[in-house]
C-alpha cells in the first residue's frame, strides 16, 4: 500500500515540476490528457484485466464518442438537415432493415442454395437500395454551404448529454463486433477491431455529411460549468479575485478552466473506478476472472463464456467511448484526421501493461506516467534534440536528426513494452 | 469490338493491377501464416518487418544508382533485395533471440505474444521512421512499362489501351519464383518436412528429433526473405511509405485467414481472394459497362460499389463473412 502510494506521489511530483520547472497551463493541459487516457485505460483494463480479451481498436470506439458529440450538442444546420437529412435516415433505416432481413432469412430458413440465394437477394437489393436512397440524400447536404457547414448539423443539446450516447454508439458497435469475433480464436478479436476501428475512422473522414469530415467540425459547446476565457477574463469578480492575487488574468484565466475541465475529467474517473472496483468484488467479478484464468473450468462449472466476454467487452468499450467523448468536449472540435491508432490504441495499451493489467488503479498510474512521459517528449524533445544537435554543421543530417526526435518515443515506448513484459509481466502495481 | 473494348479496359484497370497487388499480399500472408503456423501467434509486427526490409532495400538501391551500377530495364532494387532480405533475416533473429524466445521457453499464451509483437511492431516502426523519415520513397528506375498504353492501341487498332507496368510483370514472375521456391522446400526438403511435421504437431515433431530451435530459426528467415519481397515488390509497384506498410496489415491478415491461418496455400488464394474483391468493388465499372451494355442501358452513374477510400472495408468485410460462416478458413487452417 505505501509502495503505492509512494508510486502515485512520484507521478504526482512529476506534474508539479512540469508546473514550476515548464507553466502551470502546460502541466494541467497534460494532465487533461493524462485523465482522458486514464478513462479510457480502465475500459481496456477491464476488458484485457478482467477478461483477457485484446482490443486493438481503442481508437475507433474514441472517435465514436467524438461523433456523439458532434451529433448532440453541435449548433443545427437547419438547412442542411431540410436538404437530405430525413432521406439518409430513411437510407440507413433500410439499411439496417436489409440486414435484419438477411439474417433473419439464414436463421429461419433451410439451410441449402434456396438460403443462400435468398439471402444474396436481399444483401444486393438492400445495397442498390440504400444506395440509391442515400447517394443524392448526402450530395443534397454537402452542397448545403459547403464552406461554413455541409453536415447534417447537431441537435444543440448540452455537451455533458453528448457522453453518455458516446458510451452507448461505442457499445454498439461493439455489440456487433463482439458478436462476430467472440467465441473464435482470440487473435481473431484483435484483427477484427483492427478493421472496425480504422473503417469508423475511414468513415468520419470521408462522409463529410455527418460531421463535414477532413473539414473539421470547430466550435462545439463547452459541456456545462466549464466558462470560457474570454468572458472569465470580463467577470469582475473573477477580475477582483485575480488582482487580490496579483497575478495576470489572461494566464489564471487559462489555469482556471483547465482545473475545471481537470475535476470534471476527475469526477467521471472517480465513478468509473468506484463502479468498476464494485464490480471487481462481487460475485460477477470473480466470475469474469475465473473465466479468464480457466476458461475450461468456468465452462464446466456452467457459465456461458462467450456471453460473459460479450458483457464486459462491451461495458469496457462504452468507457472508452465516454472519454472519446469527454475530449471532443474538451477540445471543442472534431478532427478526424488527427485520430492514429497509435496514440490512441497502442499508447493506451502501454498504459495499461506499464500500470498493471488486472488492477484499476495500476491502469490510472499507468496512464498518468505514460501520459506524461509521451507529450513532455512533444514539447520538450525537439528542444533537447536542439540542443544536442546544437554543435554540429547545419545540413541534411542535422534536420534529419531535428525532425527523427517526434519518431523516439515510438521507439522507447516500444522498449518499455518490451521491458516491462519481460521483467515485470505483472506491471508497477500487480493485481492482488 | 465494342466487346474486345470493354475487355482491355477491364484488364487494364482490374485484372492486371489485382494480379499484382494480390501477389503482394500472397507474399505478405505466406509470412504470417508460415509465423502461426510455427510459432503459433498472429505476428502484429508483420507489416513493420515489410517496411524494415524494403527501408533496407531503398538505401542500397540508392547507393547503388549513387555508383552508377544499374541493371539496365529492371530496376536496382533487384540488385539490393538480396542485401534486403539477409539485413531483415538478422533484424527478425535478433528480435527473436532477445524477445520472443523467452516466452516460447516459458509456453506463455498465445495472446502475450501478440502484445509482445505489438512491442516488437513499435520498435521496428521507430527504426524505420528514425533512418528514413514518414514520406513517401520512390526507388523505381529501369524500365517502366512492358506494354504502355499508346503501344497498345497501334498495335491492335483498339480505342482502348492495355498498360503493363514492369513493377507489375515483376510483382507476378517473382511471387511464382518465390512460391515455387517455397512450395519445393516445404516438400522436398529435410529442414522443410520437419517445419511442417513441427506445425501439425509439435510434442510428435519433439519426440522424433527434430530441433526445435532450427525449425524457428528457417521459420523466421523464410518469413523476413518473404516480408522483404513483398514489402519491395509494393513499394516498386506504389511507393514506399511507413504508415501504408503498417495499413496492409489488415489485408495481409485478412488473406491469411480467409485462407485459413497456418495454410501456405491458402494464404495465397487468401491474397488474391482480398486483393481482386478490393479492386473490384472499388473500380468504378461505367466504362467497362458502357462497353458491354447495349446502347440504352448504358449507366449513367459511374457504377462504383464504394469509395478507394474505403477499401479496407473490402477486406473487413470478407474477413467477417469468414469469421461468420467458415471460421478455419478455405483451407482448413488450424482451429485452436
Amino acid at each position: 500500500m505505501t509502495r503505492n502510494l509512494g508510486l502515485f506521489a512520484g507521478v504526482a511530483l512529476l506534474f508539479i515540476l512540469t508546473g514550476t520547472l515548464q507553466s502551470w497551463n502546460l502541466s494541467l493541459s497534460i494532465l487533461n490528457m493524462c485523465l482522458l487516457s486514464a478513462v479510457m485505460a480502465m475500459g481496456v483494463n477491464m476488458q484485457w484485466g478482467y477478461a483477457g480479451l485484446f482490443n486493438t481498436g481503442v481508437m475507433g470506439f474514441a472517435a465514436l464518442g467524438g461523433l456523439a458529440v458532434v451529433l448532440i450538442s453541435a449548433p443545427a444546420v437547419p438547412a442542411g438537415w431540410a436538404a437530405g437529412g430525413p432521406g439518409i435516415l430513411l437510407a440507413l433505416v433500410v439499411g439496417a432493415l436489409a440486414i435484419g432481413l438477411a439474417v433473419l432469412v439464414y436463421k429461419r430458413m433451410v439451410p441449402g442454395r434456396l438460403r443462400t440465394a435468398t439471402m444474396l437477394a436481399v444483401l444486393i437489393g438492400g445495397f442498390v437500395l440504400y444506395r440509391y436512397l442515400f447517394d443524392p440524400a448526402a450530395m443534397a447536404v454537402e452542397s448545403n454551404d459547403p464552406a461554413a457547414a455541409g453536415n447534417i448539423g447537431g441537435l444543440a443539446l448540452p455537451s455533458l448529454l453528448a457522453w453518455p450516447v458516446g458510451a452507448a454508439l461505442a457499445a454498439l458497435a461493439a455489440w456487433a463486433i463482439g458478436k462476430i469475433a467472440l467465441g473464435l480464436r482470440s487473435d481473431y478479436l484483435a484483427i477484427a477491431t483492427l478493421g472496425i476501428a480504422e473503417i469508423i475512422v475511414a468513415v468520419m473522414r470521408n462522409e463529410d455529411w455527418i460531421a463535414r469530415g477532413v473539414k473539421n467540425l470547430t466550435g462545439l459547446p463547452r459541456p456545462w460549468p466549464v466558462p470560457y476565457e474570454v468572458d472569465l477574463q470580463q467577470t469582475p469578480a473573477f477580475l477582483n479575485w485575480v488582482s487580490g492575487l496579483g497575478v495576470d488574468p489572461v494566464t489564471t484565466s487559462s489555469i482556471v478552466v483547465k482545473l475545471m475541465y481537470a475535476v470534471l475529467f476527475g469526477l467521471v474517473l472517480a465513478l468509473v473506478i468506484w463502479a468498476s472496483e464494485r464490480a471487481l468484488n462481487s460475485p460477477w467479478g470473480r466470475m469474469m476472472r475465473a473465466i479468464r484464468d480457466n476458461e475450461v473450468a468456468a465452462e464446466a462449472m456452467g457459465k456461458d463464456v462467450t456471453r460473459r466476454h460479450l458483457h464486459v467487452f462491451i461495458l469496457g468499450s462504452a468507457v472508452i467511448g465516454i472519454a472519446g467523448a469527454m475530449m471532443t468536449s474538451m477540445e471543442g472540435q472534431l478532427t478526424p484526421g488527427t485520430y492514429n491508432p497509435l496514440r490512441f490504441t497502442f499508447l493506451i495499451w502501454v498504459m495499461v501493461i506499464v500500470g498493471g493489467s488486472g488492477n484499476n488503479w495500476g491502469s490510472i498510474l499507468g496512464a498518468l506516467l505514460i501520459g506524461w512521459l509521451w507529450l513532455i517528449v512533444e514539447t520538450v524533445g525537439p528542444g533537447v534534440m536542439g540542443m544536442i544537435t546544437a554543435g554540429m554543421a547545419d545540413g541534411a543530417l542535422k534536420t534529419h536528426l531535428v525532425d527523427s526526435a517526434q519518431h523516439m518515443r515510438l521507439l522507447t515506448l516500444g522498449v518499455i513494452l518490451l521491458l516491462v513484459l519481460r521483467f515485470s509481466p505483472r506491471g508497477l502495481i500487480p493485481e492482488k | 469490338m465494342d466487346f474486345l473494348n470493354g475487355l482491355i479496359t477491364f484488364l487494364n484497370f482490374v485484372f492486371v493491377p489485382g494480379l499484382a497487388y494480390g501477389s503482394q499480399l500472397a507474399l505478405g500472408a505466406l509470412g504470417v501464416t508460415l509465423i502461426y503456423g510455427i510459432l503459433r501467434f498472429s505476428n502484429f509486427a508483420h507489416g513493420d518487418t515489410m517496411a524494415f526490409g524494403t527501408m533496407v532495400t531503398i538505401l542500397f538501391t540508392w547507393l547503388f544508382q549513387g555508383w552508377g551500377i544499374n541493371l539496365g530495364v529492371l530496376p536496382t532494387a533487384l540488385l539490393a533485395l538480396p542485401i534486403g532480405i539477409a539485413a531483415t533475416a538478422l533484424f527478425v533473429l535478433l528480435t527473436d533471440r532477445v524477445v520472443y524466445r523467452f516466452y516460447r521457453r516459458q509456453k506463455a499464451a498465445s495472446t502475450i505474444l501478440v502484445i509482445v509483437s505489438l512491442g516488437v511492431m513499435f520498435v521496428t516502426n521507430g527504426i524505420v521512421r528514425l533512418i528514413i523519415g514518414v514520406d513517401d520513397q520512390n526507388f523505381a528506375d529501369g524500365g517502366r512499362f512492358v506494354i504502355s498504353a499508346g503501344d497498345f492501341k497501334t498495335m491492335t487498332g483498339l480505342s482502348e489501351g492495355l498498360a503493363i507496368k514492369s513493377s507489375q510483370a515483376l510483382t507476378v514472375i517473382t511471387a511464382l519464383i518465390v512460391v515455387a521456391f517455397l512450395f519445393w522446400f516445404l516438400q522436398k526438403t529435410r529442414t522443410g518436412k520437419s517445419m511442417r511435421a513441427f506445425s501439425d504437431n509439435e510434442d510428435l515433431a519433439l519426440l522424433s528429433g527434430i530441433n526445435p530451435d532450427r525449425v524457428v530459426q528457417v521459420t523466421w528467415i523464410l518469413a523476413a526473405a518473404l516480408a522483404t519481397i513483398a514489402g519491395g515488390l509494393y513499394g516498386l509497384d506504389k511507393s514506399f511509405k511507413p504508415y501504408t506498410y503498417y495499413l496492409l496489415l489488415l489485408p495481409i491478415f485478412a488473406s491469411a485467414i480467409v485462407g485459413g491461418l497456418g495454410s501456405p496455400l491458402g494464404a495465397i488464394a487468401g491474397g488474391y481472394v482480398i486483393a481482386f474483391s478490393e479492386v473490384t468493388v472499388t473500380y468504378a465499372w461505367k466504362k467497362v459497362l458502357g462497353y458491354w451494355l447495349p446502347e440504352n442501358l448504358a449507366p449513367d452513374s459511374l457504377v462504383q460499389l464504394l469509395s478507394t477510400d474505403y477499401k479496407f472495408a473490402v477486406s473487413f468485410t470478407i474477413l467477417i463473412i469468414v469469421l461468420l460462416f467458415l471460421p478455419t478458413g478455405l483451407f482448413k487452417g488450424k482451429s485452436v
